[in-house]
Protein backbone atom coordinates (compact mmCIF):
# COMPACT_ATOMS: atom_id res chain seq x y z
CA UNK A 1 0.00 0.00 0.00
CA UNK A 2 2.99 2.63 -0.26
CA UNK A 3 1.36 5.92 -1.93
CA UNK A 4 3.32 6.86 -5.04
CA UNK A 5 4.28 10.14 -5.85
CA UNK A 6 1.57 11.96 -7.44
CA UNK A 7 -1.63 10.37 -6.51
CA UNK A 8 -2.42 12.47 -3.79
CA UNK A 9 -1.90 16.41 -4.18
CA UNK A 10 1.12 18.38 -3.23
CA UNK A 11 -1.01 20.53 -0.28
CA UNK A 12 -2.45 17.52 1.28
CA UNK A 13 0.85 15.96 1.31
CA UNK A 14 2.52 18.16 3.04
CA UNK A 15 -0.46 18.46 5.44
CA UNK A 16 0.04 14.74 5.99
CA UNK A 17 3.87 15.48 6.27
CA UNK A 18 2.80 17.57 9.26
CA UNK A 19 0.71 15.27 10.96
CA UNK A 20 3.02 12.26 10.40
CA UNK A 21 6.30 14.23 12.20
CA UNK A 22 4.04 15.88 14.92
CA UNK A 23 2.96 11.59 15.67
CA UNK A 24 6.68 10.43 15.21
CA UNK A 25 7.74 13.50 17.63
CA UNK A 26 5.10 11.70 20.03
CA UNK A 27 6.28 8.25 19.00
CA UNK A 28 9.91 9.09 19.57
CA UNK A 29 9.41 10.18 23.26
CA UNK A 30 7.17 7.52 23.91
CA UNK A 31 9.59 4.70 22.80
CA UNK A 32 12.52 6.49 24.90
CA UNK A 33 9.39 5.84 27.82
CA UNK A 34 9.14 1.52 26.53
CA UNK A 35 12.97 0.77 25.90
CA UNK A 36 15.35 3.67 28.15
CA UNK A 37 18.53 4.43 26.81
CA UNK A 38 18.57 1.08 24.82
CA UNK A 39 16.24 3.29 22.17
CA UNK A 40 18.42 3.39 18.97
CA UNK A 41 20.25 -0.26 19.28
CA UNK A 42 16.81 -1.82 19.97
CA UNK A 43 14.17 0.13 18.01
CA UNK A 44 16.69 -0.32 14.98
CA UNK A 45 16.88 -3.59 15.02
CA UNK A 46 12.93 -4.42 15.69
CA UNK A 47 13.09 -2.13 12.36
CA UNK A 48 15.35 -4.38 10.70
CA UNK A 49 13.15 -7.50 11.87
CA UNK A 50 9.74 -5.70 10.30
CA UNK A 51 11.63 -4.69 6.86
CA UNK A 52 12.74 -8.68 6.86
CA UNK A 53 8.87 -9.71 7.67
CA UNK A 54 7.76 -7.48 5.30
CA UNK A 55 9.51 -9.83 2.73
CA UNK A 56 8.74 -13.15 3.97
CA UNK A 57 6.02 -14.00 1.43
CA UNK A 58 3.38 -16.45 2.59
CA UNK A 59 0.80 -18.50 0.34
CA UNK A 60 -3.17 -16.99 0.04
CA UNK A 61 -5.12 -18.64 -2.67
CA UNK A 62 -4.99 -19.70 -5.82
CA UNK A 63 -1.36 -19.04 -6.38
CA UNK A 64 -1.22 -15.75 -4.93
CA UNK A 65 0.75 -14.67 -1.46
CA UNK A 66 0.52 -11.77 0.55
CA UNK A 67 3.23 -10.01 2.88
CA UNK A 68 2.63 -9.32 6.40
CA UNK A 69 2.80 -5.01 6.92
CA UNK A 70 3.97 -5.65 10.85
CA UNK A 71 2.41 -2.53 12.78
CA UNK A 72 0.15 -4.47 14.87
CA UNK A 73 2.80 -7.38 15.36
CA UNK A 74 5.49 -4.64 16.39
CA UNK A 75 3.15 -2.70 18.88
CA UNK A 76 1.97 -5.98 20.86
CA UNK A 77 5.32 -7.02 20.66
CA UNK A 78 7.73 -4.04 22.08
CA UNK A 79 4.77 -1.50 22.62
CA UNK A 80 2.36 0.86 20.31
CA UNK A 81 5.24 4.03 20.65
CA UNK A 82 8.23 1.58 19.08
CA UNK A 83 6.37 -0.10 17.34
CA UNK A 84 4.73 3.19 15.20
CA UNK A 85 8.00 4.27 14.88
CA UNK A 86 9.77 1.10 13.51
CA UNK A 87 7.25 1.19 10.88
CA UNK A 88 7.87 4.80 10.22
CA UNK A 89 11.55 4.11 9.96
CA UNK A 90 10.91 1.16 7.73
CA UNK A 91 8.89 3.40 5.59
CA UNK A 92 11.10 6.31 5.57
CA UNK A 93 13.81 3.64 4.18
CA UNK A 94 12.29 2.21 2.03
CA UNK A 95 11.30 5.68 0.46
CA UNK A 96 14.17 7.10 0.67
CA UNK A 97 16.74 4.43 -0.46
CA UNK A 98 14.59 1.70 -2.30
CA UNK A 99 12.22 4.05 -4.08
CA UNK A 100 9.37 2.01 -2.79
CA UNK A 101 6.27 4.63 -2.11
CA UNK A 102 6.81 8.08 -3.46
CA UNK A 103 8.67 10.49 -0.91
CA UNK A 104 6.26 13.40 -1.60
CA UNK A 105 3.66 11.05 -0.18
CA UNK A 106 5.80 9.51 2.81
CA UNK A 107 3.68 11.83 5.31
CA UNK A 108 0.67 10.01 3.90
CA UNK A 109 2.42 6.58 3.98
CA UNK A 110 3.43 7.35 7.37
CA UNK A 111 0.10 8.66 8.98
CA UNK A 112 -1.41 5.32 7.33
CA UNK A 113 0.37 2.84 8.17
CA UNK A 114 2.58 3.56 11.06
CA UNK A 115 0.74 5.84 12.89
CA UNK A 116 -3.23 5.25 12.13
CA UNK A 117 -2.13 1.40 11.64
CA UNK A 118 -0.13 0.81 14.96
CA UNK A 119 -2.99 3.10 17.24
CA UNK A 120 -5.79 1.13 16.03
CA UNK A 121 -4.11 -2.32 15.83
CA UNK A 122 -2.47 -1.48 19.56
CA UNK A 123 -6.10 -0.10 20.78
CA UNK A 124 -7.77 -2.86 19.71
CA UNK A 125 -5.84 -5.32 21.04
CA UNK A 126 -5.72 -3.42 24.40
CA UNK A 127 -9.61 -3.54 24.36
CA UNK A 128 -10.10 -7.42 23.52
CA UNK A 129 -7.80 -8.48 26.09
CA UNK A 130 -9.08 -6.39 28.77
CA UNK A 131 -12.87 -8.50 27.80
CA UNK A 132 -10.84 -11.93 27.33
CA UNK A 133 -9.97 -14.30 29.88
CA UNK A 134 -6.05 -13.41 31.60
CA UNK A 135 -4.69 -16.50 29.55
CA UNK A 136 -2.00 -16.98 26.64
CA UNK A 137 -4.92 -17.38 24.20
CA UNK A 138 -6.29 -14.10 25.28
CA UNK A 139 -3.64 -12.16 24.52
CA UNK A 140 -2.96 -14.79 20.91
CA UNK A 141 -7.19 -14.15 20.18
CA UNK A 142 -6.75 -10.36 21.09
CA UNK A 143 -3.55 -9.85 18.09
CA UNK A 144 -5.87 -11.75 15.57
CA UNK A 145 -8.12 -9.24 16.29
CA UNK A 146 -5.69 -6.01 16.47
CA UNK A 147 -4.53 -6.87 13.53
CA UNK A 148 -7.40 -7.93 11.06
CA UNK A 149 -8.57 -4.22 11.83
CA UNK A 150 -5.22 -2.46 11.78
CA UNK A 151 -5.30 -2.98 7.94
CA UNK A 152 -7.98 -2.36 6.92
CA UNK A 153 -8.25 1.17 9.30
CA UNK A 154 -4.83 2.54 7.74
CA UNK A 155 -6.45 1.65 4.25
CA UNK A 156 -9.81 3.90 5.98
CA UNK A 157 -7.09 6.72 6.62
CA UNK A 158 -5.73 6.32 2.57
CA UNK A 159 -9.37 7.02 1.47
CA UNK A 160 -9.60 10.12 3.49
CA UNK A 161 -6.22 11.51 1.98
CA UNK A 162 -7.99 10.67 -1.10
CA UNK A 163 -11.26 11.72 -0.96
CA UNK A 164 -9.43 15.34 0.38
CA UNK A 165 -6.70 15.43 -2.23
CA UNK A 166 -7.42 12.79 -4.40
CA UNK A 167 -6.12 13.81 -8.60
CA UNK A 168 -7.97 11.50 -9.92
CA UNK A 169 -11.83 11.81 -9.91
CA UNK A 170 -12.25 7.78 -9.55
CA UNK A 171 -15.69 8.27 -6.86
CA UNK A 172 -14.30 8.04 -3.63
CA UNK A 173 -17.20 5.59 -2.77
CA UNK A 174 -15.64 2.98 -5.58
CA UNK A 175 -11.86 3.99 -4.25
CA UNK A 176 -13.22 2.90 -0.42
CA UNK A 177 -15.41 -0.63 -1.87
CA UNK A 178 -12.26 -1.22 -3.50
CA UNK A 179 -9.88 -0.42 -1.00
CA UNK A 180 -11.65 -1.71 1.99
CA UNK A 181 -12.26 -4.92 -0.11
CA UNK A 182 -8.98 -5.58 -0.63
CA UNK A 183 -7.58 -4.83 2.72
CA UNK A 184 -10.22 -7.06 4.56
CA UNK A 185 -8.96 -9.90 2.88
CA UNK A 186 -5.71 -8.95 3.36
CA UNK A 187 -6.65 -8.27 6.87
CA UNK A 188 -6.94 -12.16 7.76
CA UNK A 189 -4.10 -13.04 6.21
CA UNK A 190 -2.20 -10.71 8.92
CA UNK A 191 -4.45 -11.52 11.30
CA UNK A 192 -3.34 -15.33 11.24
CA UNK A 193 0.09 -15.11 10.79
CA UNK A 194 0.14 -12.17 13.08
CA UNK A 195 -1.57 -14.16 16.17
CA UNK A 196 0.85 -17.32 15.16
CA UNK A 197 3.76 -15.05 15.41
CA UNK A 198 2.82 -13.70 18.84
CA UNK A 199 1.88 -17.21 20.26
CA UNK A 200 5.28 -18.54 18.97
CA UNK A 201 7.19 -15.65 20.59
CA UNK A 202 4.96 -16.22 23.57
CA UNK A 203 5.94 -19.55 23.90
CA UNK A 204 9.56 -19.17 24.28
CA UNK A 205 10.35 -16.05 25.74
CA UNK A 206 6.74 -14.42 27.32
CA UNK A 207 8.91 -11.72 28.99
CA UNK A 208 9.30 -10.23 25.65
CA UNK A 209 5.80 -9.94 24.19
CA UNK A 210 5.23 -6.15 25.98
CA UNK A 211 1.17 -7.07 25.54
CA UNK A 212 1.51 -9.97 27.72
CA UNK A 213 2.94 -8.38 30.45
CA UNK A 214 -0.07 -8.84 32.17
CA UNK A 215 0.01 -12.48 32.61
CA UNK A 216 3.72 -12.46 33.94
CA UNK A 217 3.68 -13.72 37.82
CA UNK A 218 5.62 -11.43 40.23
CA UNK A 219 8.48 -12.85 42.08
CA UNK A 220 7.41 -13.53 45.52
CA UNK A 221 9.72 -14.44 48.63
CA UNK A 222 8.42 -17.52 50.34
CA UNK A 223 10.45 -18.10 53.48
CA UNK A 224 10.19 -21.89 55.07
CA UNK A 225 7.35 -22.13 57.92
CA UNK A 226 9.86 -24.46 59.80
CA UNK A 227 9.63 -21.81 63.43
CA UNK A 228 6.54 -22.83 64.20
CA UNK A 229 6.63 -26.37 64.19
CA UNK A 230 10.27 -25.82 66.30
CA UNK A 231 8.64 -24.04 69.01
CA UNK A 232 5.79 -26.70 69.19
CA UNK A 233 8.53 -29.56 69.96
CA UNK A 234 10.00 -27.35 71.91
CA UNK A 235 7.38 -27.15 74.65
CA UNK A 236 6.43 -30.66 74.49
CA UNK A 237 10.12 -31.97 75.07
CA UNK A 238 10.08 -29.62 78.70
CA UNK A 239 6.72 -31.07 79.41
CA UNK A 240 7.93 -34.74 78.94
CA UNK B 1 30.71 -8.62 7.30
CA UNK B 2 34.13 -9.05 5.97
CA UNK B 3 33.68 -8.26 2.72
CA UNK B 4 33.23 -4.88 1.48
CA UNK B 5 30.45 -2.44 3.19
CA UNK B 6 28.80 -0.97 0.51
CA UNK B 7 25.14 -1.59 0.32
CA UNK B 8 24.16 -3.06 -3.38
CA UNK B 9 22.32 -0.12 -3.83
CA UNK B 10 25.06 2.11 -4.33
CA UNK B 11 27.33 2.37 -7.79
CA UNK B 12 30.76 3.82 -6.76
CA UNK B 13 32.39 5.91 -9.49
CA UNK B 14 34.20 9.74 -9.41
CA UNK B 15 31.72 11.63 -11.15
CA UNK B 16 31.22 15.26 -10.05
CA UNK B 17 27.40 13.92 -8.99
CA UNK B 18 29.02 11.46 -6.71
CA UNK B 19 31.36 13.87 -5.07
CA UNK B 20 28.78 16.47 -4.09
CA UNK B 21 27.76 15.88 -0.06
CA UNK B 22 24.88 13.65 0.59
CA UNK B 23 22.88 16.39 2.09
CA UNK B 24 22.54 18.48 -0.94
CA UNK B 25 21.86 16.01 -2.59
CA UNK B 26 19.11 14.76 -0.47
CA UNK B 27 17.01 18.51 -0.40
CA UNK B 28 17.86 18.92 -4.44
CA UNK B 29 15.95 15.12 -4.43
CA UNK B 30 12.97 16.41 -1.98
CA UNK B 31 12.40 20.05 -3.74
CA UNK B 32 12.85 18.26 -7.13
CA UNK B 33 10.09 15.39 -6.74
CA UNK B 34 8.18 18.32 -5.02
CA UNK B 35 8.22 20.78 -8.14
CA UNK B 36 7.20 17.57 -10.27
CA UNK B 37 4.14 16.79 -8.42
CA UNK B 38 3.05 20.45 -8.44
CA UNK B 39 3.19 20.56 -12.10
CA UNK B 40 -0.04 20.86 -14.68
CA UNK B 41 -0.84 17.52 -15.81
CA UNK B 42 -1.61 18.80 -19.27
CA UNK B 43 1.35 20.04 -20.05
CA UNK B 44 2.98 16.80 -21.16
CA UNK B 45 6.22 18.68 -22.66
CA UNK B 46 6.89 19.70 -19.04
CA UNK B 47 7.56 15.95 -17.63
CA UNK B 48 9.55 15.05 -20.99
CA UNK B 49 11.98 17.79 -20.12
CA UNK B 50 12.14 16.74 -16.43
CA UNK B 51 13.02 13.51 -17.84
CA UNK B 52 15.65 14.69 -20.14
CA UNK B 53 17.01 16.71 -16.82
CA UNK B 54 17.12 13.09 -15.30
CA UNK B 55 19.14 11.32 -18.16
CA UNK B 56 21.16 14.42 -17.71
CA UNK B 57 22.15 13.32 -14.37
CA UNK B 58 22.19 10.01 -14.92
CA UNK B 59 24.65 10.49 -17.51
CA UNK B 60 27.17 12.24 -15.91
CA UNK B 61 27.10 10.32 -12.64
CA UNK B 62 27.51 7.33 -15.25
CA UNK B 63 24.70 5.67 -14.03
CA UNK B 64 23.60 2.81 -17.30
CA UNK B 65 20.42 2.98 -18.30
CA UNK B 66 19.74 -0.77 -17.60
CA UNK B 67 20.40 -0.76 -13.91
CA UNK B 68 17.96 2.37 -13.71
CA UNK B 69 15.45 0.30 -15.97
CA UNK B 70 15.75 -2.54 -13.47
CA UNK B 71 14.74 -0.90 -10.60
CA UNK B 72 12.29 0.74 -11.65
CA UNK B 73 9.91 -2.49 -11.57
CA UNK B 74 9.43 -1.53 -7.78
CA UNK B 75 6.81 0.84 -9.30
CA UNK B 76 4.56 -2.06 -11.23
CA UNK B 77 1.60 -2.25 -8.77
CA UNK B 78 1.13 1.36 -9.48
CA UNK B 79 1.21 0.78 -13.45
CA UNK B 80 -1.35 -2.12 -12.87
CA UNK B 81 -3.81 0.73 -10.59
CA UNK B 82 -3.47 3.37 -12.93
CA UNK B 83 -4.47 1.26 -16.00
CA UNK B 84 -7.56 0.67 -14.08
CA UNK B 85 -8.51 4.37 -13.51
CA UNK B 86 -9.86 5.30 -17.14
CA UNK B 87 -12.13 2.53 -16.47
CA UNK B 88 -13.26 3.83 -12.99
CA UNK B 89 -13.18 7.20 -13.67
CA UNK B 90 -16.66 9.46 -14.45
CA UNK B 91 -16.83 12.49 -16.82
CA UNK B 92 -16.87 12.08 -20.81
CA UNK B 93 -15.90 9.51 -22.53
CA UNK B 94 -13.63 8.70 -25.46
CA UNK B 95 -13.65 5.09 -27.60
CA UNK B 96 -10.25 4.04 -27.70
CA UNK B 97 -10.05 0.41 -30.03
CA UNK B 98 -13.60 0.19 -28.64
CA UNK B 99 -12.67 0.55 -25.37
CA UNK B 100 -15.20 3.62 -23.48
CA UNK B 101 -12.80 5.71 -21.76
CA UNK B 102 -13.26 8.17 -19.33
CA UNK B 103 -11.04 11.19 -20.42
CA UNK B 104 -10.25 12.81 -17.04
CA UNK B 105 -9.77 9.18 -15.94
CA UNK B 106 -6.73 9.19 -18.90
CA UNK B 107 -5.24 12.16 -17.46
CA UNK B 108 -5.47 10.98 -14.38
CA UNK B 109 -3.40 7.56 -14.89
CA UNK B 110 -1.37 9.76 -17.09
CA UNK B 111 -0.49 12.15 -14.13
CA UNK B 112 -0.20 9.34 -11.42
CA UNK B 113 2.21 7.44 -13.70
CA UNK B 114 4.54 9.99 -14.93
CA UNK B 115 5.14 11.55 -11.20
CA UNK B 116 5.57 8.28 -9.76
CA UNK B 117 8.18 7.54 -12.43
CA UNK B 118 9.85 10.38 -12.75
CA UNK B 119 9.68 10.36 -8.86
CA UNK B 120 10.94 6.43 -8.83
CA UNK B 121 13.84 7.21 -10.89
CA UNK B 122 14.80 10.38 -8.42
CA UNK B 123 15.21 8.11 -5.92
CA UNK B 124 17.20 5.48 -7.48
CA UNK B 125 19.98 7.86 -8.89
CA UNK B 126 19.87 9.13 -5.17
CA UNK B 127 20.54 5.69 -3.50
CA UNK B 128 23.19 4.52 -6.42
CA UNK B 129 25.39 8.05 -6.57
CA UNK B 130 25.47 8.10 -2.92
CA UNK B 131 26.24 5.55 -0.28
CA UNK B 132 23.73 4.41 2.67
CA UNK B 133 25.98 5.47 5.65
CA UNK B 134 26.48 8.92 3.76
CA UNK B 135 22.78 9.99 3.32
CA UNK B 136 22.31 8.62 6.87
CA UNK B 137 24.82 11.36 8.00
CA UNK B 138 23.36 13.75 5.14
CA UNK B 139 20.19 13.41 7.22
CA UNK B 140 21.86 14.65 10.70
CA UNK B 141 23.70 17.21 9.14
CA UNK B 142 19.92 18.49 8.28
CA UNK B 143 19.24 18.15 11.47
CA UNK B 144 16.77 15.09 11.15
CA UNK B 145 16.85 14.26 15.35
CA UNK B 146 19.94 12.20 16.00
CA UNK B 147 17.97 9.37 17.62
CA UNK B 148 16.10 8.92 14.55
CA UNK B 149 18.75 8.97 12.68
CA UNK B 150 20.64 6.30 15.03
CA UNK B 151 17.46 4.14 14.82
CA UNK B 152 17.83 4.14 11.25
CA UNK B 153 21.52 3.24 10.98
CA UNK B 154 20.99 0.47 13.00
CA UNK B 155 18.03 -0.44 10.65
CA UNK B 156 20.62 -0.22 7.08
CA UNK B 157 23.43 -1.47 8.80
CA UNK B 158 21.38 -4.90 10.38
CA UNK B 159 18.85 -4.64 7.72
CA UNK B 160 21.18 -7.05 5.58
CA UNK B 161 22.20 -9.25 8.62
CA UNK B 162 18.70 -9.96 9.76
CA UNK B 163 18.03 -10.36 6.14
CA UNK B 164 20.59 -13.43 5.67
CA UNK B 165 19.19 -15.01 9.25
CA UNK B 166 15.92 -15.00 7.38
CA UNK B 167 17.53 -16.68 4.33
CA UNK B 168 19.14 -19.37 6.28
CA UNK B 169 15.99 -20.41 8.24
CA UNK B 170 14.29 -21.02 4.54
CA UNK B 171 17.03 -22.82 3.72
CA UNK B 172 16.74 -24.82 7.04
CA UNK B 173 13.11 -25.46 6.40
CA UNK B 174 13.55 -26.43 2.51
CA UNK B 175 16.33 -28.54 3.90
CA UNK B 176 14.21 -30.34 5.62
CA UNK B 177 11.57 -30.75 3.29
CA UNK B 178 9.06 -27.71 3.92
CA UNK B 179 7.32 -26.42 0.81
CA UNK B 180 5.28 -23.26 1.53
CA UNK B 181 2.38 -24.16 -0.51
CA UNK B 182 -0.97 -23.64 0.47
CA UNK B 183 -2.56 -21.85 3.70
CA UNK B 184 -1.15 -25.16 6.31
CA UNK B 185 2.52 -24.05 5.96
CA UNK B 186 0.94 -20.50 7.72
CA UNK B 187 2.08 -21.86 10.86
CA UNK B 188 5.69 -22.72 10.68
CA UNK B 189 6.45 -19.60 8.41
CA UNK B 190 4.69 -17.85 11.45
CA UNK B 191 7.39 -19.68 13.93
CA UNK B 192 9.91 -18.43 11.57
CA UNK B 193 8.79 -14.88 11.91
CA UNK B 194 8.92 -15.28 15.86
CA UNK B 195 11.69 -16.91 16.02
CA UNK B 196 13.61 -14.15 13.27
CA UNK B 197 11.69 -11.90 16.24
CA UNK B 198 13.47 -13.07 19.18
CA UNK B 199 16.81 -13.33 17.63
CA UNK B 200 16.75 -10.05 16.23
CA UNK B 201 15.73 -8.87 19.90
CA UNK B 202 18.23 -10.79 21.36
CA UNK B 203 20.90 -9.00 18.83
CA UNK B 204 19.87 -5.57 19.74
CA UNK B 205 20.84 -6.25 23.52
CA UNK B 206 23.78 -7.42 22.62
CA UNK B 207 24.61 -4.65 20.16
CA UNK B 208 23.64 -2.34 23.05
CA UNK B 209 25.70 -4.24 25.57
CA UNK B 210 28.83 -3.83 23.18
CA UNK B 211 27.69 0.08 23.00
CA UNK B 212 28.62 0.30 26.00
CA UNK B 213 31.62 -1.30 26.79
CA UNK B 214 32.71 1.00 23.75
CA UNK B 215 31.65 4.22 25.89
CA UNK B 216 28.48 4.98 24.29
CA UNK B 217 26.42 7.49 26.35
CA UNK B 218 23.63 7.98 24.03
CA UNK B 219 24.65 10.25 21.35
CA UNK B 220 27.10 9.35 18.67
CA UNK B 221 29.36 12.26 16.87
CA UNK B 222 28.26 14.17 14.25
CA UNK B 223 30.33 12.87 11.06
CA UNK B 224 30.41 14.38 7.66
CA UNK B 225 31.44 17.77 6.05
CA UNK B 226 29.85 20.71 5.63
CA UNK B 227 28.30 21.74 1.87
CA UNK B 228 30.05 23.78 0.42
CA UNK B 229 28.26 27.10 -1.18
CA UNK B 230 29.88 25.55 -4.86
CA UNK B 231 28.23 22.21 -3.55
CA UNK B 232 24.83 24.03 -3.17
CA UNK B 233 24.61 25.78 -6.13
CA UNK B 234 25.36 22.69 -8.23
CA UNK B 235 23.27 20.15 -6.46
CA UNK B 236 20.58 23.25 -6.25
CA UNK B 237 20.40 23.55 -10.23
CA UNK B 238 18.41 20.60 -10.79
CA UNK B 239 15.27 21.40 -8.59
CA UNK B 240 16.15 25.22 -10.32
CA UNK B 241 15.81 24.05 -13.59
CA UNK B 242 13.04 22.07 -12.84
CA UNK B 243 11.08 24.78 -10.91
CA UNK B 244 11.54 26.98 -14.24
CA UNK B 245 10.06 24.04 -16.30
CA UNK B 246 7.18 24.28 -13.52
CA UNK B 247 6.59 28.15 -13.36
CA UNK B 248 6.66 28.11 -17.49
CA UNK B 249 4.06 25.15 -18.07
CA UNK B 250 1.37 27.05 -14.81
CA UNK B 251 2.10 30.16 -16.85
CA UNK B 252 1.23 28.56 -20.39
CA UNK B 253 -1.82 26.64 -19.14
Amino acid sequence: MHVPDGFIDPPVSIAAGVVAVAGLGVCLRGARRELDERTAPLAGLVAAFVFAVQMLNFPVAAGTSGHLLGGALAAILVGPYTGALCVAVVLIVQGLFFADGGLTALGVNVTDMSIVGVVVGYVVFRLVVAVLPKTRFGVVAASAVGAFVAVPAAALMFVVFYAVGGTSDVPVGTVLTAMIGVHLLIGVGEAVITAMTVGSVLAVRPDLVRGARHLQKRLELRTPAAPVGAAHHGSTAQEA
Amino acid sequence: MGAGHAHRLYRPAASPVHRLSPQSKLVATVLFVFVVVSTPREAVWAFGLYAVLLAGVAAVARIPAPLVLRRMLVEVPFVLFAVLMPFLSQGERVDVLGLSLSVNGLWAAWNVLAKATLGVVCSILLAATTDLRALLVGLERLHMPQIMVQIMTFMVRYGDVIGDEMDRMRIARESRGFQGRDVRALPVVARSAGALFIRSYERGERVHLAMLSRGYTGTIPLRGEATTAAQWRTALALPAAALLTCITAWVLR
